[in-house]
């Protein structure tokens, strides 16, 4: 509940359209009231008296009744309508933009479906209970307290018999709504797991197959099954004993009417209109009981959406722009870590410790070391994607905690290992950093990554859409086109996560002669695994277990004997076995030469 | 009306999705009610003695009205009393049961839907996954059969009950009084006219709105899951406005349009029935005065319009649900239609222990949806025991070679023999049962580390389990973890590096101890040392077994028995390594540049 007193502030802007809303509200509960007096009046009076006149006056009466009730009607179902929509449309931005600054830390640990539902069901559900929900309820209150006061006001005795099985009605709907609610949350539960069965079956598929294992899969998706069919049965349960009951205790308060107020009437202390009358409060007052389960549900459907909601805009987006901040004039290069120590939220052991390096413009770094050893979380301080727990990094001098964030990223290009694309055109992807860049920039930037051929080799060149819905791109040409898109930001510093593990041999050598090109002139950071990359270093930092255990150059490094030149070692194993081989080809070839000679 | 327009690929979804009724598409889905008609047909019996009881109330009034009250007896106002409370018990019970039976019966249909699916999808073949993402899947099987539920226990249903509604009450209006039941008749027309013209504006606005919430959807998923990207290129404040203008102000335009339409609706019903009410007073009132008809009658018919109208207006809305479960129900019979390509034959039989001997005969292969041929004419044979070395760049046709030794897919023509047996005469399971497949993404499945190296096996014993992960290294890191062997991997394996993956599944192909193994060779992103341990298991797992190694290793290229090249997918060479150098071919150029660092 304290979830949905939030949502107050969500309100606020439209206090007005929602005062407007309630007034309409109470004329059209007003109104509904008034019908079944007029039915009433018909009765007694009318067919009492037998004047015409009378009764034409009464139907002139109920339709005025309906027209007006329906002007108000309309009014009110687009202005709650209008009221969601807006609040929804509010709420979605703000998820949206918020979410868009949380950084890292928070990403990390959150599931991204699970992200996306809350920006879409649970602000649908919290649309739906402030548009409808929320004046449904404040209905039946009104005209709930407007049949008591006319039946009470009529007689006492019959309207306390008549309203008799309404209390059991509305205590029970209202208890419903929990019951179903935890029902309802166990039918989700179970086909979330048919739905997880079901992922890692078509996932693993080449395993499952491989392994000969469709029996035992079927198996254990027929349990998820099961448990599905098992919780929806306890649901349908208290649906078959809920549904019937209201109607049965909605007739027996209609018997009820009957019976004493029947009696009454031959007593001659009521009239027949009288007990149409309360017949026709109760069936009145009979449909909005029956929706306060729904709206019970929907209630506690949006106070949890609200929490959900909520629980993302407060958590606060830890690493943003400071107040005096520093906007950054074009760097220079140069990069410092001073003492730097990183510890992760909810991990025991620190990612790095005592990082102290200082790197001049224009020089290439290279970062090698087992996996796990912190090359990616020291690169990823730069930019400030995460925090330092200690110490400091500093860009030309200036600590990137005290500085402008953008006029920071803006001159950082970073190719990560997984290149992500969005879906979007070839062009939109490029131009990704920079969207006011040129038509002519942006193939300046592909030509320069490599990656131009191959995307005029589409039918839409530059315009051909890739991602999800597009063209399918492989590793080798979205590693290019990501290339593409941190060169066009011609950054002062570039970040390579250099992985281009899964592409053949030509496209390696593409996308080496790409990286060559990017890295000219600019303070480049490598996390490499090729040693023909590392070779070329400035500098090279061999990681391990957060801390960097050996610095130099190429020669330096494998003079020292450490674990450098372990690393080397074992991978010029294959070189070794290469150069061998190719002696005995020369040899070979030099003897069939000779031969061919004689 | 909104003047964005989402993209092409988002319309055209939905104009996929709005297809109407469609009878084959209903006949299609009554094939899984049929074994249910029984408890169908018995519902359907609760269901007309509930609508009779519905109907009677008012009858019930009128007489108590007409026949009690107004004739001032007591004792048949009693008697109709406890005759309408025995109604409502009947009511009562018998509607409980008619839920009950009848959701059961729904529940019981979708729970054969999804197993159907679920035993089709493991039959299928895989290029059905090439062209299905896993997302399409889960769609099918959640959402589509979610709809499908709304079909049977919303749509079908409540139409049924409408319609029964609607009857009973004509039924009872029409034998109280003829002229009156004409006079309220007369409303119908139109209300059937407004709920037609309504529902034509609804769905075209909901149409919209659908288009909108998914395209919300994507752009949210895709700034969710680029959201590094997004922050490393300071796109923030360009995404937002771009949200905030087009997807997200098209999501506010179209839900504003579509309650235009539906806010008038209900008043407009509103009005129609309080046209009907005055017409009865009015109407009604005199002929009561006129004393052709009593006041009960009256009365009986007040309470009788509501219960005309209701019915009409869900009618309405069930038709919507009806038609939008349609596109639903057309995709999970288009799935479970779908052909399966690899199937045992009917006469198939248990593949005999397999010695490894290996033969492919003039193979050739396309994908049946595109007829360029990814294996042309291949011709192979591996002696028992040998290790085969494949190379080639990438979609040069190495993996599908692979795929049809484990008979993923068949040849399109020629054969492929294991001990001389056509692979197309034996059961898929007891085939590759004998065979062990290592990829070159290793997927792990959730559970402990223990269960996924016991997938190769499910009877084998903790300690065959244990021997399995000590031959190929992986013991030393496994006792290390959390709970040792116990340790839940999560999905895909995240929590665990590369390397440490590929080494449960060898553990995992070497527990399954195939007699035919197939590796795809690859230790791209793993550290040094790493890759020494998974060199030495590759030793262990390669010995006393026939291997098909697609390698990238060139210490696995040149040890291997037989090298095969493969170009555009054909093969263009094969020997071994020395006899290939010598050749001075294709193999020796891929040596020359492509082993180099």
């Amino acid at each position: 509940m304290i979830h949905l007193l939030r949502l107050r502030t969500t309100l606020q802007p439209y206090l007005g359209k929602i005062l407007v809303n309630l007034f309409i509200l109470l004329g059209i509960t007003a109104l509904s009231l008034v019908v079944p007096r007029v039915i009433r009046s018909v009765i007694d009076d009318g067919l009492a008296r037998g004047e015409t006149t009378y009764l034409i006056r009464s139907a002139l009466l109920l339709l005025g009744l309906g027209l007006v009730s329906a002007v108000l009607n309309l009014c009110n179902r687009y202005l709650s309508e209008w009221i969601a929509a807006r609040v929804g449309y509010d709420l979605r931005n703000r998820m949206y933009d918020h979410i868009q600054h949380l950084p890292f830390t928070y990403h990390d640990h959150v599931q991204s479906g699970q992200l996306i539902s809350r920006c879409i069901e649970d602000v649908r559900s919290i649309e739906r209970f402030a548009g409808g929900s929320v004046a449904e309820l404040i209905r039946f209150v009104i005209l709930t307290i407007g049949i008591l006061i006319i039946m009470l006001a009529d007689n006492v005795r019959l309207a306390v018999i008549a309203l008799l099985p309404m209390v059991p009605l509305i205590l029970m709907t209202s208890g419903f709504g929990t019951k179903i609610g935890k029902l309802f949350f166990a039918v989700d539960q179970a086909i979330g797991e048919v739905s997880n069965r079901l992922q890692e079956n078509v996932v693993g598929v080449q395993v499952v197959r491989a392994f000969a294992r469709e029996k035992y899969e079927i198996q254990r998706f027929d349990t998820a099954n099961k448990e599905v069919f098992r919780t929806w049965v306890h649901v349908i349960d208290e649906w078959s004993k809920i549904m019937p009951t209201t109607n049965w205790l909605i007739t027996v308060s209609t018997i009820l009417i009957l019976w004493f107020g029947g009696r009454m009437v031959i007593d001659g202390t009521l009239t027949v209109g009288a007990v149409v009358a309360f017949n026709a409060y109760i069936l009145m007052m009979a449909e909005p009981a029956q929706a306060l389960t729904g709206l019970v549900n929907a209630g506690g459907e949006a106070a949890a959406g609200a929490q959900r909601v909520f629980e993302v805009l407060d958590t606060k987006p830890e690493i943003n722009t400071p107040k005096h901040a520093v906007l950054l004039p074009t760097l220079r290069g140069e990069v410092e870590f001073r003492n730097v120590g990183l510890k992760y939220q909810n991990e025991h052991t620190a990612s790095l410790e005592g990082i102290n390096v200082h790197i001049q413009p224009n020089q290439i770094v290279a970062l090698i070391g087992p996996t796990g050893s912190g090359k990616t979380s020291l690169v990823n301080l730069i930019p400030r994607f995460y925090d330092v727990t200690e110490g400091q990094v500093l860009v030309d001098d200036y600590d990137v905690c005290h500085v402008d964030l953008v006029s920071l990223r803006r001159q950082i290009g970073i190719v990560l290992q997984t290149s992500l694309l969005f879906s979007d055109t070839i062009k939109a992807n490029i131009a990704y950093g920079r969207p006011d860049a040129t038509m002519d920039e942006i193939i300046a930037a592909a030509k320069a990554a490599q990656a131009h051929t191959f995307i005029m080799g589409f039918p839409n060149g530059y315009e051909t859409i890739v991602g999800e819905r597009g063209v399918t791109l492989s590793g080798g040409q979205r590693q290019r086109v990501a290339i593409a898109r941190a060169l066009l930001m011609n950054p002062r510093i570039l970040i390579l996560d250099d992985s281009t593990s899964s592409v053949d041999t030509q496209t390696e050598k593409l996308i080496q002669a790409a990286l060559d090109t990017l890295m000219e002139g600019r303070t480049t950071f490598v996390i490499a695994h090729r040693l023909s990359t590392v070779r070329r270093a400035d500098l090279i930092l061999v990681m391990d277990k957060g801390r960097i255990v050996e610095r130099g150059t190429h020669e330096e490094l494998l003079k020292l004997g450490g674990l450098y030149r372990e690393i080397h070692d074992l991978q010029l194993v294959d070189h070794a076995v290469f150069a061998e081989e190719m002696e005995k080809i020369e040899k070979s070839s030099s003897l069939a030469h000779t031969k061919e000679t004689f | 009306m909104t003047r964005i327009t989402p993209p092409a690929f988002i319309t055209q979804s939905e104009e996929a999705y709005d297809k109407g009724y469609d009878p084959k598409v209903a006949r299609g889905l009554l094939q899984f009610v049929k074994p249910y008609t029984r408890q169908m047909f018995i519902s359907l019996i609760f269901m007309i003695i509930v609508t009779a009881a519905a109907v009677s109330g008012p009858y019930f009034v009128k007489l108590a009205i007409d026949e009690g009250i107004g004739k001032r007896d007591v004792s048949v106002l009693r008697n109709i009393v406890v005759a309408y409370f025995i109604v409502a018990g009947v009511q009562i019970v018998t509607n409980f049961y008619r839920v009950r039976i009848m959701s059961r019966v729904g529940q019981h249909v979708l729970y054969d839907v999804r197993t159907a699916m679920f035993d089709h999808l493991q039959k299928l073949s895989l290029s059905f996954y090439n062209r299905y993402s896993v997302g399409r899947v889960i769609t099918r099987v959640i959402n589509d059969v979610g709809t499908l539920r709304e079909f049977i226990t919303w749509a079908v249903l409540a139409i049924v009950r409408n319609l029964l509604a609607i009857l009973g009450t004509l039924i009872a209006m029409l034998s109280l009084n003829l002229r009156l039941s004409l006079i309220t008749f007369a409303v119908i027309p139109l209300m059937v006219l407004a709920t037609y013209l309504y529902r034509n504006m609804a769905r075209r606005n909901y149409r919209k709105v659908r288009a909108a919430v998914s395209w919300t959807n994507s752009v949210l998923a895709e700034n969710v899951n680029g959201v590094r990207v997004v922050q490393a290129f300071s796109r923030q404040a360009y995404n937002f406005s771009n949200f905030k203008d087009y997807v997200n102000r098209y999501f506010l335009e179209t839900s504003l349009d579509a309650a235009k339409v539906a806010s008038a609706f209900t008043p407009v019903v509103d009005v129609l029935g309080a046209i009907a009410t005055a017409l009865v007073v009015y109407l009604g009132g005199t002929a009561v005065l006129g004393e052709s008809i009593t006041a009960g009658v009256l009365i009986a018919f007040v309470l009788y319009i509501d219960r005309l109208f209701d019915p009409i207006r869900d009618l309405s809305r069930r038709f919507d649900t009806l038609q939008s479960t349609m596109a639903g129900g057309e995709r999970i019979l288009e799935l479970l239609n779908t052909p399966i390509e690899v199937r045992d034959a009917e006469d198939a039989l248990e593949m005999p222990p397999i010695v490894g001997e290996v033969r492919f005969e003039n193979v050739s292969f396309h994908y049946s949806d595109d007829p360029t041929l990814v294996l042309d004419g291949i011709n192979l044979h591996v002696d028992a025991g040998q290790i085969v070395a494949l190379v080639g760049e990438t979609g040069a046709g190495k993996t599908t070679i692979v795929k049809l030794l484990a008979r993923f897919h068949d040849p399109t023509s020629g054969c492929v023999r294991v001990d001389g047996i056509d692979l197309r005469r034996v059961t898929q399971g007891s085939l590759r049962r004998q065979m062990g497949m290592v990829l070159q993404d290793p997927f792990l499945f959730n559970g402990t580390v223990k269960e996924n190296i016991l997938f190769g096996r499910l009877d084998a014993t903790d300690e065959e389990v244990i021997a399995a992960a000590k031959a190929v290294g992986a013991h030393d890191f496994i006792v290390g973890l959390k709970n040792g062997y116990e340790t839940s991997v999560e999905e895909g394996g995240a929590t665990l590096s590369v390397g440490q993956r590929q080494l449960i599944s060898f553990a995992r192909a070497l527990l399954a101890d195939p007699r035919i193994l197939i590796l795809d060779e690859a230790t791209s992103s793993v550290d040094t040392q790493t890759e020494q341990i998974i060199q030495r298991a590759l030793a262990t797992l390669l010995t006393r077994r026939t291997s098909f190694v697609i390698a990238h290793r060139l210490s696995t290229i040149t040890t291997a028995d037989k090298i095969v090249v493969i170009h555009d997918g054909k093969i263009i060479e094969q020997g071994t390594h020395n006899e290939l150098l010598a050749k001075q071919g294709m193999y020796y150029e891929l040596y020359q540049t492509g082993f180099r660092e």
